[in-house]
């Protein structure tokens, strides 16, 4: 089976290099997402970089607005937009908000988010339009898991078990580390998967860094009928640069530009595709 | 100038659910989503015609406001319509983010709004709904006087608006006094009543209570001018600063508290264009109570002898 470690490692340099610009950002979910976004960009998800309101298109909603800057990298690197303008990031007129916000204008992006506990209901008014309209369309979620603290969260995953949303996927960042530390310190979510379970979902708990896996995961949604299927991604935040691998402290940081190239360096040694 | 007759008492949210109803006749991307009081904010029309358009949300109004913005980023129109406290105050950021931010097209009913909501108490009557919605960016408030009305704002924000609409209505049968075929802008008053003392801006169920003021006062010798604020925001400056300068005094009345609704609309345009003396009506800062929709009017003087007696005093003054 095809893996896409080039892509993702492609991904993680432009997010490091523009947050380095940015200078301000979120490194560490951007860089533990960059499999997930490699494998749904480069394999899962129908869409079209030179068509970007294609009607046929499947949807990704990314609700965690502050991972930001691994979603405009993946875009950029599919084709949505030119990878200069990644250099924007954050600035003044750019197009690259600090969350995604669509006034800009930004191709490819789908919905202006990052208030946590949104996203989720926005995917499942997606999914629900596209069961009226008796289309084959997919729309996916990205949630990150702290982000399952809100309430609002769980009323979209009661009722997108109630109305048999099939078409909806979910993919949980599971990297068990918020901004005050380990999820499990700063409220429980486990068990994450019997939650999910008791609330009528498919779960598939899947490493979030193996791309034959997150495949696996995702053939395994596309076929299950009358329940919405959520991927549980066990993710390492800081993915790739080892030094900050895990450590909830650069959850919220940017790297330097004497820093950029340290993490560069380290992605490199890391890079597993040649 | 007319002389406004009651055709026949009813409740504004029968006109909102019979006008979702009737713009869901003609346009089939219209959706509607229930959050459990379907029957009591007028949603039960659609819903009986139309099953496979209406989705039930259960008691979940922040995911409600969600799957509206999802529907409308898919060409649907969808029409969530709950009570105003629970669709201002309780999804409030997903009012913000998900739909004003997006800037999508989705219309709320905002039911059971002001004390006239009755027995029910301070905690269903929906007094600061316009004050939190007001400052929103891309939302668009209706609130209109009648039965009739709210079935034609419906019509109108289905047909000419693409951005968030919220549409504010209540509970109690009122007045059911304005023309079918009347001539409706979203965002331009209307002149019920002319007069020369001074002109009350009013807006939902107080426009006929003020018209009825207006009678009242006119026996004593005092002629008020009466304007119709069905839309409270892009507020309709042109009518405000017109009359203010004709008639030199403004009063306000709303179902709603005097901070941040009509009345700090009203007085934002005029301290910045025509500063004027102003009187503003409505809840003082303070929490509505149990009781009759007509002994709740009466207490805090927003029914037609109580508006009456307020402007009479503050002019006397
Ligand atoms: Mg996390």
């Amino acid at each position: 089976m095809q893996t896409f470690y080039k892509q993702a490692f492609e991904i993680r340099k432009l997010v490091l290099e523009s947050l380095a610009e940015a200078g301000s950002g979120h490194t560490g979910g951007s860089l533990g997402l960059a499999d997930v976004f490699a494998v749904i960009y480069f394999k899962i998800l129908r869409h079209n970089p030179l068509n970007p309101d294609w009607e046929a298109r499947d949807r990704l909603v990314l609700s965690i607005g502050h991972v930001a800057p691994v979603l405009y990298a993946t875009l950029a690197f599919t084709g949505y937009f030119p990878v200069e303008e990644l250099k924007t990031l954050r600035k003044l007129d750019s197009r690259l908000q600090g969350h995604p916000g669509r006034d800009f204008g930004l191709p490819g992006l789908e919905l202006s988010a990052g208030s946590l506990g949104q996203g989720l209901s926005v995917a499942l008014g997606m999914a629900l339009a596209d069961k009226v309209d008796h289309k084959s369309r997919r729309t996916y979620c990205i949630l990150g898991d702290g982000e399952l603290q809100e309430g609002s969260v769980w009323e979209a995953i009661m009722a997108a078990s109630h109305h048999q949303t099939d078409n909806l996927c979910a993919i949980v960042d599971r990297n068990g580390l918020q901004i005050d530390g380990p999820t499990e310190q700063v409220m429980k979510l486990e068990s994450l998967e019997s939650r999910w379970k008791a609330f009528g979902w498919h779960v598939i708990p899947v490493d979030g860094h193996d791309h034959i896996a997150l495949i696996d995961a995702f053939e395994m949604a596309q076929k299950k009928k009358r329940k919405p299927t959520v991927i549980i991604a066990k993710t390492i935040m800081g993915k790739g640069v080892k030094s900050i691998e895990n450590d909830y402290r650069w959850h919220g940081k940017a790297p330097s530009k004497e820093q950029l190239a340290v993490f560069l360096e380290e992605l490199n040694s890391s890079n597993r595709y040649d | 100038m007319t002389n406004w007759i009651n055709k026949g008492s009813k409740p504004t949210r029968t006109g909102f659910g019979e006008g979702v109803k009737y713009a869901a006749d003609k346009n089939d991307k219209i959706i509607g989503l229930g959050a459990d009081i379907t029957m009591s904010v007028g949603l039960h029309f659609f819903a009986e015609a139309y099953p496979e358009r209406f989705f039930s949300l259960g008691i979940a109004e922040q995911n409600a406001i969600g799957v509206a913005a999802g529907l409308a980023l898919s060409e649907k129109i969808p029409v969530f319509s709950t009570y105003g406290v629970f669709a201002a105050h309780r999804a409030a950021d997903q009012l913000r983010i998900s739909l004003c931010y997006n800037n999508l097209h989705v219309i709320i009913g905002g039911a059971h709004a002001g004390i006239s909501v009755g027995p029910d108490g301070a905690t269903h009557q929906a007094l600061e709904d316009v004050a939190s919605l007001r400052a929103m960016p891309n939302m668009t408030i209706l609130s209109p006087c009648d039965a009739t009305q709210a079935f034609i704002a419906v019509q109108k924000a289905v047909e000419e608006l693409n951005n968030p609409v919220y549409i504010r209505f209540g509970r109690e049968a009122v007045a059911d006094f304005t023309d079918e075929n009347q001539h409706f802008d979203i965002g331009k008053a209307q002149l019920m009543r002319d007069g020369d003392e001074l002109c009350i801006i009013a807006t939902g169920h107080l426009v006929w209570e003020a018209i009825q003021a207006a009678e009242i006062l006119a026996r004593k010798g005092i002629e008020i001018a009466v304007l119709n604020m069905h839309t409270l925001k892009p507020i309709d400056k042109d009518a405000i600063i017109e009359a203010a300068k004709k008639f030199g005094k403004i009063v306000t009345a709303e179902e709603h508290q005097v901070t941040g609704g009509l009345g700090s609309a009203v007085a934002e345009v005029l301290s910045e264009n025509y500063p004027v003396q102003m009187l503003r009506i409505g809840m003082q800062d303070r929490f509505g109570e149990s009781g009759t929709a007509e002994e709740l009017m009466a207490k805090y003087q927003l029914d037609a002898d109580g508006i009456a007696k307020q402007i009479n005093h503050w002019i006397r003054d």
